[in-house]
């Protein structure tokens, strides 16, 4: 029997991928709140090139279709990336640091999403790129695995995987906390296909539909241990941001705010390890939906190939 | 570069922001040959972080700095956090007077380095190329003087290259550091031929295609101008001046009539 710790991304992608592996697993939910239940949801291995080493593009590039394949609610929309005319140096910045992108006129612009026509008139399509609701498509996974028999919150036993995120520290000194800070917000006057990126050179943001005429609006970056409530800045400097996006964001209701904490090693690279008796996938920063399918696919096959070993824990 | 009375070993300060990584920014660290690097507080780890351990790794030089601060009385509680926290007396002050333009704001600078150097700081003011707040500024107690080059983060080098070199003539024995606004090394090297003690940089670092490469080719430039300044460059001239002799050569002219 494996046990999984966590039930965020990386414990459900893992529970996932070790159940279609043949392997029999169970889940044990540790205490404290996950960063998938943050996350903007956005599959987009091209744009996040511009800030990311090759391999995050490279281990991203399967997720959609990995997601699609399991859950529902997966947008093959894309994903435009937008700058005020004044930070048309970011939009340059941004194309040279990217690929997998057309770059698009206000014509284009307002062709993908006619609710910002007139507003930008350079911008960057990403056309393969994807986006899903984070807490839908982790509800799915876990109904998944029920159906297949998997049991829940169980205590631990057998060969342990950690997923536990951040609270992980215990265990992998390495580990440390970029906090993010993120808001929900309701808009009955805007509509948008695809999530928007504005470039801004010190607050941007990002805008991803969640259906309904909600929006995820993320997310802060802050090199921080702290979990606390979201601030009066970052909630400004936001919503400041999706302002410029669309004025009528400004009549949006604020229906939900949250703040949490991304688990990274020191290059932001997530990694699959064995360490002191158990395995740990852990570090996957803001990548958490884009690279925990192909970090639950390598913890799969290290564990079909190499055999348990016996531990009394 | 000697800032109070300490030897850096090197001319060039990067500024910790804005990279990829910590892992990246440690690496452009060791490339660039950085002996101090900047870090903020105002908004990062107040409460602790697992990101400056990965910094004093890297066997820098602290320089804590008030990045964000909008006031004197703002700018001086971040010091004293900073100095708690890092345990040193040296401190950047940066009092923003304008949140677009992160232009300095001299009046509240000048006020907040007299506070600073009354509790025991050493500091390091970002200012302007003006050179009675310079003035002001030292007559407060900084024995250290951070013009800009251009506004923060824009890449522009030095905007105002003959006041700054009337700055460096106005304080000779005043350590200058150029801090923001370089966006190339050549700007860098530019800074350190017209006499400048050092170079402050971050973004032109951090949001390189290859922040490690950047850093080294900073280092470089930075070695590069001061070398040249203290080998004394040729003032400019406007005619051609021959480089290699013409005593013996064949006069074509005379011998053609």
């Amino acid at each position: 029997m494996i046990t999984v710790l966590g039930m965020g991304g990386a414990g459900l992608c893992a529970a996932t991928a070790l159940t279609e592996a043949g392997l029999a697993v169970q889940l044990a939910a540790p205490q404290g709140p996950s960063a998938s239940h943050l996350a903007g949801g956005m599959l987009a291995p091209f744009c996040e090139a511009e800030a990311a080493p090759a391999l995050v593009t490279t281990l991203g590039r399967g997720a959609a279709g990995w997601w699609e394949a399991r859950v529902p609610g997966v947008h093959r929309c894309g994903t435009l990336v937008i700058a005020p005319p004044r930070d048309g140096t970011e939009l340059r910045r941004f194309a040279s640091r990217s690929t997998g992108h057309q770059a698009l006129d206000g014509t284009g612009i307002t062709a993908l999403e006619p609710a910002l026509a007139g507003r930008f008139s350079r911008g960057l399509f990403f056309a393969d790129e994807a986006h899903l609701d984070p807490r839908a498509a982790l509800a799915a996974l876990a109904a998944t695995l029920r159906a297949k028999g998997v049991a829940f919150d169980r205590t631990a036993q057998g060969q342990i995987v950690d997923c536990r995120g951040i609270a992980a520290r215990d265990r992998l000194p390495a580990l440390r906390a970029v906090r993010g800070e993120m808001l929900l917000l309701r808009c009955p006057d805007l509509t948008l296909s695809r999530p928007i990126r504005l470039l801004h050179p010190r607050f941007p943001c990002y805008l991803v539909p969640r259906g309904k005429n909600t929006f995820m609006l993320g997310a802060t970056m802050v090199e921080s241990d702290h979990a606390g409530p979201i601030t009066a800045r970052s909630t400004m400097e936001l919503l400041s941001a999706a302002f410029a996006i669309h004025p009528t964001l400004a009549e949006a209701e604020i229906i939900e705010t949250g703040a949490g904490l991304r688990p990274a090693y020191a290059d932001n690279i997530p990694t699959v390890q064995h360490d002191a008796g158990r395995w740990h996938l852990n570090g996957l920063y803001r990548h958490g939906f884009l690279l925990a399918p192909a970090l639950a696919q390598q913890l799969a096959a290290r564990l079909t190939i190499i055999p348990e070993p016996i531990h009394a824990d | 570069m000697r800032v109070y009375d300490t030897d850096l070993g090197s001319d060039l300060l990067l500024g910790t922001a804005q990279y990829p990584s910590p892992a990246t920014l440690a690496q452009a660290i060791t490339a660039s040959g950085a002996a101090v690097v900047t870090v903020s507080l105002r908004r990062e780890g107040g409460h602790g972080t697992g990101f400056w351990p990965l910094i004093q790794a890297a066997g820098c030089r602290i320089l804590p700095n008030t990045a964000g601060c909008h006031s004197a009385q703002e700018a001086v509680t971040t010091a004293c956090m900073a100095r708690d926290l890092f345990e040193t007396n040296w401190i950047k002050l940066e009092v923003i007077g304008h949140a677009d333009t992160l232009q300095p704001d001299p009046f509240a600078l000048v006020e907040a380095a007299g506070i600073l150097v009354a509790e025991g700081f050493e500091v390091f003011p970002y200012t302007t190329e003006d050179l009675i707040v310079g003035e002001r500024l030292v007559d407060a107690g900084c024995r250290v003087l951070m013009p800009w080059g251009a506004p923060i983060g824009s890449g522009q080098g030095l905007r105002h290259r003959e006041a700054l070199a009337t700055m460096r003539a106005h304080f000779p024995s005043v350590p200058l550091i150029v801090d923001a606004g370089i966006g190339a090394p050549s700007q860098a090297a530019l800074a350190m031929e017209m006499g400048f003690d050092g170079v402050l940089l971050n973004t032109a670092v951090a949001k390189a295609g290859d922040p490690v490469a950047m850093a080294r080719a900073f280092g470089q430039a930075v070695q590069a101008g001061r070398a040249a300044h203290l080998a004394g460059l040729i003032p400019p001239r406007d005619m051609a001046s021959p480089s290699t002799p013409i005593f013996g050569m064949a006069d074509l002219a005379t011998v053609l009539a």
